[in-house]
């Protein structure tokens, strides 16, 4: 198991270091896609194979499709930048130090003394199957009923989310086929 | 990418069971890991998967953009008209212990169960929906597919 752990905490250190390294955006976007299976794995080693799901089916999927859509679109490499990186590596260290910093006070995996498992009242697990008609998912239980409000809150940002990439991509169907140049359309307008 | 068979084929047989997995997670988690966003990521994935292979004009045919975009709505619709049932059946917002009833009631779900089986549907229908319209903005943008 910790071999298992070791090697895929590895592989994702590694895929972020080329992620971040490469100038081909097109393999990047192939390398991110990797990165998303292995956090897959790993959430599915920590218990956590709703998570596992979604980081599959949007990270790895739905993202990656989007983001080749956008390389379509916008071109194959990444510019090379002029200004020196130092200023940034400064900034980048700081964060990252500060939030390991951070985590140094947090309580290690799995501790039963941990807040998460004292607050809220940890019966909500106890009762959760007598309240729910005897389901047994705890996570669907506070998702869906005691929770349910923020879910419908989430739902509508979805909504809100899917409607505003309409209004800003769309193409509107019902415009007409021209053989218009793009400078012809610029000067339409 | 129509013209590579091996895409074509292997698509072609993992489409069913993408689809039919999604609809397991869906309906199964109430029991299991799973529910309404993970189903509807999983569906919108497939539905991707043969636009992709098959082209834009071949996956609209499956789920005409016009459809999609209302079951968008009609998801969040469902979410928020089991909540508004709830408080017309003289609870609160979106309290399910009011959809309790004693029709068939080893076969049909009621009360609490019945409630997250809605809520987590108008997740999923959402969900799919919003991926789906997603996919075609950015593919309707310029052939890609």
């Amino acid at each position: 198991m910790t071999i298992i752990v070791f090697a895929i905490l590895a592989l994702l250190a590694t895929t972020a270091v080329i992620v971040a390294r490469m100038r081909d955006l097109w393999a990047a976007i192939m390398f991110t896609g990797i990165y998303s299976f292995l956090s897959s794995s790993w959430m599915l080693i920590l218990d956590a194979p709703d998570v596992a799901f979604t980081e599959a089916a949007v990270g790895a999927g739905i993202a990656t499709v989007l983001m080749l859509g956008t390389l379509a679109l916008a071109g194959k490499q990444e510019r090379r930048t002029e200004k020196s990186p130092l200023l940034p590596l400064v900034v980048v260290t700081l964060t990252g130090g500060a939030l390991i910093y951070g985590t140094l006070d947090m309580p290690y995996f799995g501790d039963p003394n941990a807040p998460v498992h004292l607050y809220p009242d940890p019966s909500f697990v106890e009762k959760s199957q007598p309240d729910m008609h005897g389901l047994p998912n705890v996570v669907t239980a506070v998702l869906a009923s005691y929770r349910g409000y923020d879910t419908l809150g989430e739902t509508a940002v979805i909504f809100t989310a899917g409607v505003a990439v309409l209004l800003i991509l769309r193409k509107e169907d019902e415009e007409p086929e021209t053989s218009a140049s793009p400078a012809d359309v610029e000067a339409l307008r | 990418m129509k013209t590579f068979p091996i895409i074509r084929v292997v698509t072609k047989v993992l489409i069913p069971y993408i689809l039919l997995f999604a609809f397991y997670v869906q309906f199964h988690g109430d029991y299991g890991p799973g529910g309404g966003f993970q189903a509807g990521v999983i569906l919108a994935a497939g539905l991707i998967l043969y636009g992709l292979v098959f082209g834009l004009d071949a996956v609209k045919k499956v789920a005409p953009p016009i459809v999609v975009e209302k079951l968008m709505a009609l998801g969040v619709l469902l979410y928020a008209g089991t909540g508004i049932t709830t408080m017309l059946l003289g609870g609160n917002f979106l309290d399910y212990n009011m959809l309790e009833h004693s029709l068939f009631p080893h076969y049909l779900p009621s009360g609490q169960h019945l409630g997250i089986l809605l809520v987590e549907l108008g997740v999923g229908i959402a969900v799919t929906a919003v991926m789906t319209m997603i996919f075609y903005a950015f593919a309707g943008r310029k052939h890609i597919a």
